[in-house]
């Protein structure tokens, strides 16, 4: 360790371009790939125009409007699923023992195993998301100041933040019960769903514990709100909008929390 | 040697299996009540499973109810009926099985499959008694749940008329066919190509749009869900089953499209023998 931090981010470097060449060798696999990941995400802004084939207005908001939510929330989702989303593959890693490995190694544990893993054939999906956010931005009408210019570069960059902590929570369970199989979805995929429309959709006590009991309405609505200029029909202030990247902080302090009481509580699964 | 297998030229020995019938029943039986037993072993990934089923059963009905808005109707469904739709088929998903099967592929890449050729009942039926087994355990663990939980929140529609039940009991059975079928062709491509994730990732996009799973397909134009439905199997694995249940249309028609299913069932499983006949004649499977 004489050369300390140069050492570490090398050997960082090295597990990443292990990654990048494995997953390219096999050219043909690697594109196929990158088109079907494109489609998970076309599909979701698809959707949203079909609902508005047989609806002029969905929850209080028009297509125009709802796009920017839908934009804000496929951009962010698509970037942390690439940058944080293969932590979801733990439950293998505790049963297999390969987590094991990891821990005797003299690097991080949570960065080494999103390196090692990294997907690049989510690399497409991100970039699609975030044609779709500047389409829709660009199409909203919205009425630019200062403000709204940095929050539409902030506003994504909060909500990859956020996602990327649920994406690490949630893995957490998983050290306590191995094979929770698919409730992470629940969280992950399921909060990639209800951000994709205006809270308003929603109701009753399910919206009270997604939107604000679990933050997401700070994801894509509050912000969407704000640059777009609207008040919100639920009566909350306008500079809520602004509060996104705080919330973020707030959700990625909890998870690193979370992670380390859970590596803590790790125990072997012995195989 | 006859019927062992061992020194045919044919991989498959099937002359064996239909020279009776109740034999047959009984194996099939069997196999169908192991695929049962085998899911019912899961049980915690099953309550998982439900959580998120139910999860998703919140979302998806919210924004449909949201879509029928004020006027409270949308592509021919009310309230009710699109609560029942989204619920349902959150249930009926995983009695299909849409996604995540790939036991086939994995075998026939491992060179497992041999041992299935070997046996004296042929594959396709083997794996269609096990994956009604499947099925079965599903329909009392995944589906019974979110039909169960639903009308605390929503207001359900409930069938009018007592012929459907039994309709909906038969078209749910045969998407559970057509579902296999599309599986089987999609890992049997395997048999063929080194990879199987290109077809895979086709199957999974594709399906999960064209069933009615993001959205009822009558949201589209009436030209496009109808050539859908008539030119492809994917109407016929949820939104079928689905339409029926709600009622969507009178009785003629729901028995018109449970046939379009039966026909779907013939053509499909037929493929699959066919295909799997094809593959035996070029597998060449290394030893070790």
């Amino acid at each position: 360790m004489a050369d300390g931090r140069g050492g570490t981010l090398r050997a960082y470097r090295a597990l990443l371009g292990a990654q990048a060449r494995s997953q390219t060798a096999y050219r043909t696999s690697f594109a196929v790939d990158l088109v079907g990941n494109v489609g998970a995400t076309a599909f979701d802004v698809l959707t949203v125009l079909v609902l508005f084939g047989v609806t002029r207005e969905l929850g209080g908001f028009t297509l125009r409007e709802t796009l920017v939510v839908v934009g804000l929330s496929a951009c962010a989702f698509a970037t942390a699923d690439l940058l944080v989303g293969n932590i979801e593959r733990i439950p293998q890693y505790v049963r297999t023992g390969l987590l094991d490995a990891v821990l005797v190694r003299p690097l991080g544990a949570l960065p080494q195993l999103l390196l090692m893993d990294l997907p690049l054939r989510k690399v497409s999906r991100a970039v699609f998301g975030l044609a779709v956010w500047v389409t829709a931005v660009a199409s909203a009408g919205i009425d630019w100041t200062p403000g709204r210019a940095l929050l539409v570069v902030l506003a994504p960059l909060a909500a990859v933040v956020f996602f990327g902590s649920i994406f690490v929570a949630t893995a957490t369970v998983s050290f306590y019960w191995v094979e929770s199989g698919q409730l992470a979805n629940s969280l992950t995929y399921g909060g990639r769903d209800f951000t994709s429309y205006p809270v308003t959709v929603y109701g009753g006590w399910f919206r009270a514990l997604f939107a604000y009991g679990l933050g997401f309405a700070f994801v894509s609505y509050h912000p969407a709100l704000a640059l777009l200029g609207r008040a919100d029909p639920l009566g909350l202030p306008a500079w809520v909008g602004w509060a996104a990247p705080g919330v973020a902080v707030v959700a990625a302090a909890l998870a690193a929390a979370a992670w380390r009481v859970g590596i803590r509580h790790y125990r072997s699964t012995g195989s | 040697m006859e019927g062992s297998g061992v020194g045919s030229l044919n991989a498959t020995v099937a002359p064996f299996t239909t020279s009776n019938v109740i034999p047959w029943f009984r194996t099939f039986w069997a196999l169908a009540a192991s695929g049962f037993r085998r899911y019912s072993t899961y049980r915690q990934a099953t309550v998982a499973g439900i959580v998120t089923n139910t999860v998703f059963g919140f979302l998806r009905c919210y924004v449909l109810l949201a879509v029928a808005g004020a006027a409270g109707t949308a592509g021919g469904y009310d309230r009710p009926q699109l609560a029942t739709f989204v619920w349902v088929g959150q249930g009926l998903l995983t009695v299909v099985l849409l996604w995540g099967w790939t036991e086939l592929a994995d075998r026939i890449r491992t060179g497992d499959v041999t041992a299935d050729l070997l046996r004296p009942v042929h594959p396709v039926t083997a794996y269609l008694a096990t994956d009604l087994g499947r099925a079965g355990h599903a329909a009392l663990a995944r589906l019974l749940p979110p039909v169960v939980v639903a009308p605390f929140f929503f207001d359900l529609y409930l069938p009018t008329r007592w012929p459907t039940v039994l309709l909906f009991a038969g078209s749910a059975t045969a998407a559970v066919v057509i579902c296999f079928a599309c599986r089987y062709l999609v890992n049997a491509t395997a048999y063929w190509l080194a990879d199987v994730r290109g077809p895979l990732v086709l199957w999974t996009l594709g399906s999960g749009v064209l069933c009615g799973l993001y959205f009822p397909l009558r949201f589209l134009p009436e030209w496009l869900y109808q050539a859908l439905w008539i030119a492809t199997p994917f109407p016929s694995l949820l939104q079928t089953p689905l339409d029926v249940l709600v009622e969507r249309d009178p009785a003629p028609v729901q028995v018109a499209l449970v046939a379009v299913q039966a026909g779907w069932v013939v053509v499909l499983l037929a493929a699959c023998r066919w295909v799997q006949r094809r593959a035996e004649r070029r597998l060449a499977v290394q030893g070790g």
